[in-house]
């Protein structure tokens, strides 16, 4: 089997600037701090939330409530792929949802499936005011009618070709990856 | 095989055939699944669409309740049959009955019967799933698993566990689970009880026996103490309530003389004041409404590692009872 050939698309800073441009963007979308709850999807997406928090806290100098979400009780696909091996935990901010602007954050959108499952899990709990799609990686190929509202970077993708977000809690590393397969391997 | 087999085959129909690997997996899909019993909204989508019927052919209240909440609380659909005010009193088989509701399109069966083995005899002739919910003298795989749970909570761990089932160990089906799930799991079992009430096969299992509670006692970290079943009583197995009372009922007296506090267990409907006492049932130790809410943890956790299975279902039901 080829081994599949690893592309740096993204650098720790790189990760670092676009983490700070979304933060950003996520006060300026929010009208300020006010009301505003992070919820993270399990895994990589509270990794990321985890960054923005630490970066509106320095930079607005509030405390920003921060939550996280598994979906894999929400998919649709358990007969297709099976019962997942580990389910995390959801975790509510204290304050709850409840009329909240709660920002959902992951690594990566792609087909849309995950954050459609984050919003009907988000509706079982509470009734948020406004609710905010933001993602790392928006690579394109939705098959669901859901656009993130704040991204960090867009990518082309082809075929053979999948984008890894590396998180230092989990790859003791920053960074984004696009790893590559020849075709004739599946 | 695809990958979307169940980690578990198709069917629960005891621990024996499980491996470590199997058991552990339940235990911590549970883990997560306590959490959303405690939510406002006590429901997520997972089984969306699944039809389960719960058919009991024997008294059940706990554990046919934990079921359908656990049922409930995933989302699936859910139908109830008990022995009273169905065709099972007018002399249906039971693969007839269980034919005629797959002919009704259903997903799983949770089955309570009299019969030891009958949980395998319907799995292997039908397509659905099908979960052992105790059938006879034979296992009662989900209050195993609730137990096994309950003990990993309370004492951190499992692997080298002293534990000591108390009781009618010859009738209980919760023995068997429990023995086979603690030993796959690396604990050390014991059993107590008249000699009248043990199996011919308790060293085969892999258990010491303990004919006096008092030395039981100073062995143990855990009692499971089971429920002397009265009717036990007339059939002479044991001689009178009130002296097993005496010679092995719990008493918070009797727990005195213990070297270490011990974690009490019963899995439900107790005598009180026959194989345990009231202030030890009520007691700061004792377990018993612990294990009641993990219980619906638990089968929540089987209902969904067994529904990622269904695609290869059919073929499961052609090879019988290999898996």
């Amino acid at each position: 089997m080829p081994t599949p050939n690893r592309i740096r698309v993204m650098s720790e800073p790189d990760v670092r600037r676009a983490v700070a441009r979304m933060s950003r963007e996520v006060v300026e979308k929010n009208g300020g701090t006010e009301d505003l709850v992070l919820m993270g999807i399990h895994r990589r997406g509270t990794h990321v939330a985890e960054m923005i928090r630490a970066e509106i806290e320095q930079i607005e100098g509030d405390h920003i409530e921060t939550g996280s979400v598994d979906i894999t009780l929400y998919r649709d696909d358990l007969e297709v792929v099976g019962p997942r091996p580990i389910i995390g935990a959801t975790e509510l901010p204290p304050g709850g949802i409840d009329d909240k602007c709660v920002v959902i954050v992951d690594d990566v959108a792609f087909t849309g499936r995950t954050s459609r499952a984050a919003l009907n899990e988000l509706s079982d709990w509470g009734r948020p005011g406004k609710i905010l799609l933001c993602v790392l990686i928006d690579r394109g190929g939705r098959e669901l009618p859901i656009q993130p509202d704040i991204t960090g970077r867009q990518m082309q993708m082809h075929e053979g070709e999948r984008v890894e977000v590396l998180v230092p809690e989990l790859d003791g590393d920053l960074g984004v990856a696009l790893i590559q397969t020849t075709s004739e391997d599946p | 095989m695809t990958n979307t087999v169940s980690p578990l085959g198709k069917d629960l129909i005891g621990l024996e055939k499980l491996s470590a690997d199997q058991i552990l997996q339940i235990l911590d899909t549970a883990e997560p699944f306590k959490e959303i019993s405690e939510r406002r909204i006590k429901k997520v989508p997972v089984l969306r669409g699944k039809t389960i019927v719960n058919l009991f052919f024997e008294a059940s209240t706990r554990t046919r309740v934990s079921f359908e909440f656990a049922e409930k609380r995933l989302s699936a659909d859910t139908v109830n049959i008990s022995t009273s005010g169905s065709s099972l009193v007018k002399g249906e088989t039971l693969v007839d009955t269980a034919r005629n509701l797959e002919a009704m399109r259903i997903d799983m069966v949770v089955m309570r019967h009299g019969a030891s083995g009958a949980a395998r005899f319907l799995a292997e002739r039908i397509p659905s799933t099908v979960i052992n919910a105790g059938d006879g003298w034979h296992e009662h795989p989900t209050q195993g698993l609730l137990d096994l749970l309950t003990m990993r909570d309370h004492m951190g761990h499992l692997e080298g566990l002293k534990v000591c089932i108390v009781g009618d160990i010859l009738h209980s089906r919760v023995a068997r689970s429990n023995i086979y799930g603690l030993r796959t799991l690396g604990a050390e079992v014991a059993v107590c009880g008249p000699r009248t009430l043990l199996p011919s096969m308790v060293e085969e299992l892999g258990c010491q026996f303990f004919s006096r509670i008092e030395d039981a006692i100073q062995w143990a970290d855990v009692l499971n103490i089971l429920r002397l079943q009265l009717e036990r009583m007339q059939s002479g197995y044991v001689p009178s309530l009130r002296e097993y009372n005496r010679i092995w009922g719990v008493s918070s007296k009797k727990l005195e003389a213990a070297p270490r506090d011990l974690l009490i267990l019963h899995p439900g409907p107790m005598n009180r004041g026959v194989e345990i006492d009231s202030d030890v049932a009520d007691g700061s130790h004792s377990v018993i409404l612990n294990q009641v809410t993990n219980g619906v943890a638990v089968r929540m956790a089987v209902l969904y590692l067994l529904a990622g299975g269904q695609l290869d279902k059919a073929e499961a039901a052609k090879r019988g009872g290999e898996s």
